[in-house]
């Protein structure tokens, strides 16, 4: 509760330049340290701030460029240790940041909670207590009405069964215990406690999956054209943005020349990454070249990889190839009005099950199948956009990941051998995460729960 | 009206609560009255002859460790003692006792004629002797004013009583015993909020008129047991219990009765348990349900009365004989005592602060039934808490609040003071968040030192105590640096016991962690340097091999301790503070947490309004500093 280190994103919602993710506590610096790549945060002195790359160490993967400031507790307004990690405006960089520290250990700060702390830690002025409660208050029910506003209807109904089913088996479990003699229910057992415990695990990852797809939905997929110089980058990037209509202005990054374009195709909004290159003279293009392809390709959720049908697959372009594997990719085969130099074969080998299209971008010819392919890959051809249950909310899906680390708890324990009132303990725990997510209250209803569904008596 | 006498303090009544209460408070050095309606009844057991269960049996044990007196009286007076949930975690483990009624309560009464500075006398106390709100003592009906300031009342369903059976209503407590009426109406006028609780008891009957071949035996455990940490001595020769069941015949005539019930024929009635229904109740509720299990409970040695656990009832009598007559081995039972439900008052219990003091009457405190419970175990703990609490009091000694992660009576106790309860409460193992803390097995590790403290148990019991802890500190100890080699002897033994062979040399404690391994594999593997007893062994083991989740509880409880460490002065105005929502200031303003930890767990009491009282609280703390500076 007190103490712990929390996190929160401090710039105000929207599209700002930069924005940033603030910890405040103890672990604030040894949280950032753990994924921030470039020095080690821990021996820098107090009050510099410090360039760098996040890495999410489950994944490896280099998340996002930053600028981490660092303040040493008591000289900072929490008089806490505090960091801040500037990152690149718009809500996907600063929530994935956001998410990642969570992860580390940071828990989500409450309404006004930095502010509590620094009148708590003798920051703040005494006559400024009431406005600190009233900041509190309002800050409070401001984000609940938020938070019910991002609350999906199906979300909350699915959320309310899976619970069901835990209470059920945990109320199956209590009975055991409680009233041994009762013979009317069968013993739980192990490989039951087990099936039912892996089938809501299932459920709640399939939910942190649509997280990805809510963020998605809402933020637009980043989305990379890449392929050597002269291909027809700049053409694809026209054709779509003008076909579709950009729907958001470009917005400048600051720490680096990115410029951001948002085009919805068939319902599918694509967030155009690192256009820039794209976008200045084939002359520039060409120094930037492959290298600048492959940075872009670290904040993209989907590829699209622009190859001259013109000539044959070069090794620069095999290197992009290598570069994508293990990433949505869609493979584009341009300018079928020349001549057709190169092999299908070999591109549909190194596709390696991708969607591979042939498009001549000048006649505008096979845009129709690129967006659908685009398309059918986000919805895997399946869900459509107004019947999708989907997490956004930060706070939700911290809490639906911790559900799911407290499952693999009790899987594990399981394995071990552990008894099963011990296993329970960790299945509690996800019962109740998941009612936070939807703001249900805990005990008594674990004993309603038992009384109704048992007929109890010794 | 003559004057009695003074004491330090008065308990009025002698159940499980009370004898518990008289019992801790002379001990701590207090005079003390215990007044008791029948000198022949103390301790009287007028529902199921059992003591312990699930939870129950914890608490037990903690009163116990406590210096109380229930575990060592069941000890003495059992008929059959059995473990429960042995094929489970040893976090739920519980001891489980069928008394003998008479016998116990002849102990218990034997105890308590002996105890030092305890005087025990029957009277009927008809008022309480209140002075500007605060207590100075009772009055009974014979005119004897008796004068203490701290008074503790454990009148358990006497207030108020009326049993219940078919259409036919009387006042009275439990067994035809006088119920009081004034105390509940003094209370009422004296501003505390009484609530109307039901509960019930089935019908004995005749053992010889049972065919017990018809039923199945349920036989004590062969190994002896005992709850007392002080008991040596342990009873060999036991009774069985024995289990039949009701069959469709039985709920056809409970159904085509109903109306007949005193809880159905469609008066307000108070609110029974859901967790100990009557037998009505099972088939209202459950009616797809073919069957319902009986137990069949000897109530003694001496006697030949059996408690037909399973059918509590306020059914009328003819049909509560029509009911037998279906069920296998009871056909021809012939019943000696009839079932009946029986109504009574309790306090509200969130009247009270955790010392079981009341809030409205300095020097009154409550215990036992009387404050919503229902159960021996959970009145006997809230009995000894009182006594020592009003000792304190008396004495100007320290008090003694255990809090949720000490012992199933600070559960108890902070759910009934913080929550209320809107049902007779029964403690069960699912209400208390650190379950794996507040074992069967660590009672005395979690609460000896305190007993000291608290001058409650001997200097040579403290002594073994500290024996005791000291052999599993050392234990753990050796055990943690001991590496065992994977020689040919070794692997054979983990074959033995269906584990897997050693690739390579393993500390002792890592491979008692193993599923398959018990402390018993590794004291062959590496025996100490003397024979451990029993529990030391036990303690050892578990503790070792559930380190990871005890770890985790352990974590848990600090983040509750700080919170529960943040102090809330009892001066503290709820209208002054900006921000809170009026419902929580409504419900803070009536419960009135000593601690932020304990406002947290009101209902209507969100983290905002906790964030809120945070600041306010820090705020006032400040200006008083910066006033004295």
């Amino acid at each position: 509760m007190e103490n712990d280190t929390i996190a929160a994103v401090s710039t105000p919602a929207g599209e700002g330049a930069i924005a940033i993710v603030r910890l405040s506590g103890d672990e604030a610096v040894s949280i950032t340290n753990q994924l921030f790549t470039s020095k080690d945060l821990r021996h820098v002195d107090s009050h510099t701030i410090h360039y760098g790359k996040l890495m999410d160490p489950k994944t490896e993967e280099k998340v996002e460029e930053v600028m981490v400031s660092i303040m040493k507790a008591p000289k900072t307004f929490t008089r806490e240790d505090i960091i801040e990690i500037n990152c690149h405006g718009g809500m996907v960089s600063v929530n994935r940041v956001l998410q990642l520290v969570l992860r580390e250990g940071a828990r989500l700060a409450e309404p006004g909670e930095f502010t509590k702390r620094a009148f708590l830690n003798g920051r703040i002025d005494l006559s400024q207590a009431e406005a600190v409660m009233d900041l509190i208050r309002s800050k409070t029910d401001r984000a609940m009405s938020v938070a019910l506003k991002q609350m999906d209807g199906r979300l909350s109904n699915l959320i309310r069964d899976l619970r069901q089913q835990l209470i059920e088996t945990v109320a199956h479990v209590e009975v055991n215990i409680d009233y041994p003699e009762y013979d009317d229910v069968e013993e739980m057992t192990h490989d039951l406690l087990e099936e039912r415990t892996r089938y809501v695990k299932s459920e709640v990852q399939s939910l942190l999956l649509t997280a990805k797809q809510g963020k998605i939905l809402r933020e637009g997929i980043a989305t990379a054209i890449i392929g050597k110089p002269n291909v027809g980058k700049s053409s694809l990037m026209n054709i779509l943005a003008h076909e579709n209509k950009a729907i958001v202005t470009d917005i400048p990054g600051t720490t680096r020349d990115v410029i951001e374009e948002y085009v919805n195709v068939r319902g599918v909004p694509l967030r155009l990454i690192d256009t820039a290159g794209i976008r200045e003279t084939e002359d520039i293009v060409e120094k930037i070249g492959v290298e600048r392809s492959r940075q872009a390709l670290q904040d993209a959720d989907l590829i699209l990889l622009v190859l001259n049908g013109n000539e044959p697959l070069s090794e620069e372009d095999a290197a992009l190839f290598e570069a994508a594997k293990d990433l949505d990719i869609i493979v584009t085969v341009n300018k079928t009005d020349l001549d057709q130099k190169i092999d299908m074969n070999e591109v549909s080998q190194a596709a390696n099950g991708a969607p591979v299209i042939t498009t001549s971008l000048i006649e505008e010819q096979g845009i129709d199948e690129l967006e659908q392919a685009i398309a059918d890959t986000f919805f895997d051809g399946e869900l459509d956009h107004g019947d999708l249950t989907y997490v956004s909310n930060v706070r939700h899906i911290q809490l639906l990941e911790q559900a799911d680390d407290a499952l693999n708890d009790a899987l594990n324990s399981m394995e071990m051998g552990m008894p099963l009132d011990l296993v329970q303990i960790d299945i509690t725990r996800s019962w109740e995460l998941l009612g936070e997510i939807i703001g249900e209250d805990v005990h008594e209803s674990l004993i309603d729960q038992l009384f109704s569904q048992f007929c109890l008596g010794k | 009206m003559y004057d009695a006498g003074r004491y330090d303090v008065i308990v009025i009544g002698a159940g499980h609560a009370g004898v518990e209460a008289g019992l801790a408070a002379a001990k701590r050095g207090a005079k003390t009255l215990m007044l008791t309606l029948n000198l022949d009844l103390i301790a009287f057991m007028p529902c199921n002859p059992s003591v312990g269960g699930p939870a129950k049996g914890v608490v037990v044990r903690e009163i116990d460790a406590l210096g109380g007196q229930i575990g060592k009286t069941i000890d003495k007076t059992h008929i059959q003692m059995r473990l429960l949930n042995t094929s489970k975690g040893p976090a739920v483990r519980a001891l489980r006792a069928q008394a003998d009624k008479v016998l116990y309560q002849q102990e218990m009464k034997r105890v308590i004629e002996q105890q030092e500075n305890l005087t025990l006398r029957q009277g009927m106390v008809e008022e309480l002797i209140i002075e500007d709100g605060v207590c100075k003592g009772v009055k009974t009906e014979t005119k004897a004013c008796y004068y203490a300031d701290q008074v503790i009342v454990t009148t358990g369903t006497f207030m108020r009583g009326k049993v219940l059976i078919g259409d036919i209503e009387y006042e009275s407590g439990p067994n035809n015993q006088r119920p009081t009426i004034t105390l509940s109406e003094q209370l009422e006028k004296l501003g505390i909020d009484l609530v109307r609780f039901k509960t019930g008891t089935p019908m004995r009957v005749n053992s010889h008129t049972i065919d017990y071949s018809k039923t199945e035996i349920q036989p004590g455990d062969e190994e002896p047991r005992a709850f007392s940490y002080e008991t040596t001595e342990f009873i060999t020769d036991q009774i069985p219990c024995w289990l039949t069941y009701t069959g469709e015949v039985t709920h056809q005539i409970i159904d085509d009765n109903l109306a007949t019930s005193a809880m159905y024929s469609g008066a307000e009635r108070g609110t029974g348990p859901r967790y100990c229904p009557s037998i009505e109740d099972k088939i209202v509720r459950f009616n797809d349900k073919p069957r319902h299990q009986v137990f069949l409970e000897p109530e003694g040695r001496n006697t030949d009365e059996i408690y037909v656990q399973g059918l509590s009832t306020s059914l009328p009598e003819y049909v509560q004989k029509k009911m037998l007559e279906t069920v296998p081995g009871l056909e021809n039972a012939e019943i000696m005592r009839a079932g009946y439900a029986i109504e009574y008052d309790a306090v509200v219990p969130t009247q009270l602060w955790p010392t079981l003091e009341t809030k409205n009457i300095a020097g009154l405190f409550t215990a036992g039934q009387i404050n919503g419970t229902s159960g021996y175990e959970e009145a006997a703990g809230q009995g000894l808490m009182a006594g020592v609490n009003a000792a304190a009091k008396a004495l100007g000694k320290e008090t003694l609040i255990l809090d949720r992660s000490q012992a199933y009576i600070g559960v108890m106790i902070d759910d009934l003071i913080t929550k209320g309860t809107d049902e007779p409460y029964r403690l069960l193992t699912s209400r208390a968040e650190y379950r794996l803390l507040l074992r069967h097995d660590n009672a005395d590790l979690r609460l000896t030192d305190i007993a000291y403290d608290m001058e409650l148990i001997t200097e040579e019991r403290y002594a073994q105590f500290n024996r005791k802890k000291e052999l599993i500190q050392q234990e753990i100890g050796r055990l943690t640096e001991d590496r065992i080699k994977p020689t040919d002897e070794i692997q054979n033994m983990i074959e033995e016991i269906g584990g897997s062979r050693l690739k390579d040399g393993i500390l002792a404690v890592d491979l008692l962690r193993r599923p398959e391994v018990k402390y018993e594999t590794i004291k062959r593997m590496t025996p100490p340097e003397i024979e451990l007893p029993d529990d030391v062994e036990e303690q050892v083991e578990i503790q070792v091999k559930y380190e990871g989740y005890i770890k985790k509880s352990n974590q848990q409880v600090e983040k509750m301790r700080k919170m529960e460490n943040k102090k809330i002065p009892d001066s503290i105005d709820y209208d002054e503070i900006s921000g809170l929502a009026t419902e929580a200031k409504d419900r803070l303003k009536k419960v009135r947490p000593l601690s932020v930890g304990q406002a947290s767990r009101i209902s209507g009491v969100n983290p905002a309004d906790i964030s809120i009282l945070l600041v306010y609280l820090e705020q006032s703390t400040k200006s008083k500093t910066a006033a004295n500076e």
